[in-house]
């Protein structure tokens, strides 16, 4: 009887044993080799995933930035990390750090509750991207926020809650890490990344209607009706399609306030945004 | 006679055809008619007309831009009065030719007589111009220009011609009628098609619930070579292109495919008739058959011959509709159509009916949890897992919609209809397929 059981553990201990050489001859000949950089620049990398920087991870973008040159890295940023993270990846490979202002995302629509009512009744799936699909949305306007809060789902810092006065998705700029998601996903693109000024301002146009003046204010107290206002009081602004642009150059301190009060319906936003612990470098 | 259907899925859905014997009536000239410069997929027809401009039935207000396009032409004589935007049944607004209309006057060449002409034309090359330029789009709904369909790639063969005299949609009648009034017309088209295909063999499908059609035309075709009838049972969405290539060839169109690549070409019996206009009576495609129809308290219904661009409430007014009581009307059927935003939207090219809903029934019941029970996959015709698709989707996973084909949706909502718990299925495999067509 104990016969069977020592040739049993003979047989099956010589079968691990050969398993286990075996196993130890692949790992050691087939060992993927990182770049113990790589693997030091991924263990900084905040590991959100997110995507905002551009590659489909954070192990792509340590990847990218071991094989970037110097001018290719200066062109790399993790936004999420911001300025901290990438001053730590830039003494790790020897180069200089990335120089980027603060940015957030700004919602380019501001069809309240308020200035923008209800007038269609929409009974299909509450979500922005079907509703877009198949109607213009319950405000009446073709371009403005559907209020469903796809954006919502999309952005995975938090950032995004519904303001419940005013029916649309309001940006915690401290929160935002700029990676995008919400532009992505709104199916009426108005979520836009801008810089914050050194002082911690921006100023936007919030409205995305292309149509003409009185068509656009018909659904919409805070459409832009392209009166070219804003135009007036400073030459880069460019109004193009029954709608104003204000490029990213502009300064929010110098302008900001005046544009703001100029505004007739007022589209345009001027606002502080506070980044805490995070400095423009 | 042995009827066929589609290997899986499906539903048999109460078919409230009320219309279905009523003559079609001529709806005649709205005072004025809003022409829309797209209605068809692809870009949108460049206007060559202006402000003041005197036009006649038939005259062309817009040509075809870009490969994928198709002529407008006015389907009322009159003088234009503006060129502006109006909105269409999804309330998005579309580019019109807004025409006040005056005494019914047309281009020279269109021949308006009803008598019948076989005489069809020798070179194939030219019925594919006379198409081209009436502006022939398909009239089933999804609007594609037929000369494209029908200009077969040089690596593609056709074998079969299959025409979709099937409507499987509750209250839609608009085809059946036209399947009964102009029956000989409808197989004079399919000769034609033929004739440009290069085939011999061009089937009529037709459902089971219209014996009167299939008697009419299976007679007519004992009298052209090459053109016969099928009959089809009737399934929900048996008319579905897809759907019917399976029961009339036993074949199946790949995922991600066309039917050509099956050797199929599918047109509707709408836009057959339209091609014997075009070709025997050089008529551009200005009117269609439109079905009035939906609860009986509210509208009578009918078959209406309509001019493209006719604002809805005046075809609703006709009908005797009580407009204030609608609680939804839908461009379409029940199960595909679309709710619409306006009640003044225009008829295009493709709108085969306006079904008239009251306000009870236009609310969707209350969703619940899904159960579990498999109903909407099983219905599916497309074999698709509408359950797994909506649920990937609730948790905001879009990596596995590839995997579950949501891209072969067609969008026919038997998923949606059966479902206990009433989840909204068809609305997330729309999303589902506009997020599988993004990651492409
Ligand atoms: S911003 Fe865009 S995604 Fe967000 S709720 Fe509005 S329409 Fe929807
Ligand atoms: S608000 Fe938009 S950009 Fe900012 S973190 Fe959220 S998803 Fe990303
Ligand atoms: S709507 Fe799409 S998923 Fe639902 S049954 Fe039809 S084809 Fe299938």
């Amino acid at each position: 009887m104990s016969d069977i059981i020592w040739l049993n553990i003979l047989i099956t201990g010589g079968i691990a044993l050969c398993a286990a050489i075996t196993l130890y001859i692949t790992a050691q000949k087939f060992a993927l080799r990182v770049d113990p950089k790589e693997q030091k620049i991924e263990d900084i990398l905040p590991q959100a995933n997110c995507g905002g920087c551009g590659f489909a991870g954070c192990k792509d973008f340590a990847h990218a930035c071991v094989n970037a040159s110097a001018a290719d890295f200066a062109k790399l940023y993790c936004p999420v990390g911001h300025s901290e993270v990438m001053h730590k990846v830039s003494q790790i490979l020897g180069f200089d750090a990335p120089k980027r202002k603060n940015t957030c995302a700004v919602l380019r629509c501001n069809g309240t509750c308020q200035a923008a009512p209800k007038k269609i009744d929409y009974n299909g799936l509450k979500n922005c991207r079907v509703a877009n699909l198949v109607m213009i949305g319950e405000t009446g306007c073709p371009d403005g926020c559907l209020r469903y809060g796809d954006c919502l789902s999309a952005c995975q810092f938090g950032a995004l809650t519904i303001n419940a006065k005013t029916g649309l998705p309001q940006i915690d700029a401290d929160k935002c890490t700029s990676c995008g998601a919400c532009v992505k996903i709104c199916p009426r693109h108005l979520f836009e990344i801008r810089p914050i000024s050194d002082d911690n301002q921006q100023v936007f146009v919030a409205c995305s209607n292309k149509q003409k003046g009185a068509q656009a204010k018909n659904n919409c107290h805070n459409a832009c009706i392209a009166c070219k206002k804003c135009a007036s009081l400073c030459a880069d602004i460019k109004v193009e399609q029954n709608l104003s642009y204000i490029p990213t150059s502009v300064s929010p301190s110098e302008f900001g306030q005046e544009l703001a009060n100029n505004c007739p319906t007022g589209a345009i936003i001027y606002k502080s945004q506070v980044k805490k612990g995070k400095k423009n470098v | 006679m042995c009827k066929k259907t589609f290997s899986f899925g499906g539903l048999h859905l109460n078919k409230h055809k009320i219309s279905a014997l009523s003559p079609i009536q001529d709806a005649g000239v709205p005072p004025f008619v809003y022409i829309p410069i797209k209605q068809h997929i692809g870009s949108p027809a460049q206007i060559i007309v202006k402000q003041g401009d005197k036009v006649k039935i038939g005259t062309l207000l817009a040509q075809a831009y870009g490969t994928i396009s198709a002529n407008i032409h006015s389907s009322v004589a009159g003088e234009i009065k503006k060129i502006e935007e109006v909105q269409s049944e999804s309330g998005y607004f579309e580019q019109v030719i807004t025409i006040q209309t005056t005494a019914d006057d047309y281009e020279a060449g269109i021949d308006t007589s009803t008598q019948i002409s076989n005489d069809i034309p020798q070179n194939s090359a030219e019925i594919i111009e006379l198409i081209k330029a009436a502006g022939i789009v398909g009239m089933g709904g999804a609007g594609f220009p037929t000369p494209i369909k029908t200009s077969i790639p040089a690596n593609k063969s056709v074998q079969y011609l299959i025409i979709n005299g099937i409507e499987c949609e509750p209250y839609l009648t608009a085809d059946g009628a036209l399947m009964l009034e102009k029956p000989e017309e409808i197989v004079i088209g399919a000769k034609i098609l033929n004739k440009i295909l290069g085939i011999q063999n061009a089937i009529i499908a037709i459902d089971e619930n219209k014996p009167l059609a299939i008697e009419k035309i299976t007679q007519i075709t004992k009298r052209y070579v090459g053109v016969n009838v099928t009959v089809c049972k009737s399934k929900y969405p048996q008319g579905g292109e897809r759907q019917l290539i399976n029961d009339v060839t036993g074949r199946e169109v790949p995922s991600g495919k066309l039917p050509i690549d099956v050797g199929c070409v599918v047109q509707n019996v709408g836009t057959v008739f339209a091609v014997y206009e075009a070709v025997m009576k050089h008529k551009p495609l200005y009117e269609r058959i439109v079905t009035v129809s939906g609860d009986t308290n509210l509208t009578t219904a009918g078959n209406y011959r309509v001019r493209v661009g006719t604002p809805a409430d005046y075809l609703l007014n006709l009908a005797h509709t009580k407009q204030s009581q609608i609680g939804k009307l839908l461009f379409g059927g029940p199960m595909m159509g679309i709710s619409s935003v306006s009640l003044q939207a225009p008829i295009n090219k493709t709108t085969g009916g306006l079904i008239v809903i009251g306000t009870q029934d236009s609310l969707r019941a209350e969703e619940s949890g899904c159960i579990r029970c498999g109903k909407c996959a099983e219905v599916c015709p497309m074999g698709l897992m509408p359950f797994a698709i909506a649920s990937n989707l609730r948790r905001n996973n879009t990596a596995p919609l590839k995997a579950l084909h949501a891209a072969d949706c067609i969008g026919c909502g038997c998923c949606a209809y059966i479902c206990p718990a009433k989840i909204p299925l068809v609305d997330y495999c729309k999303l589902g397929k506009y997020e599988a067509n993004k990651q492409k």
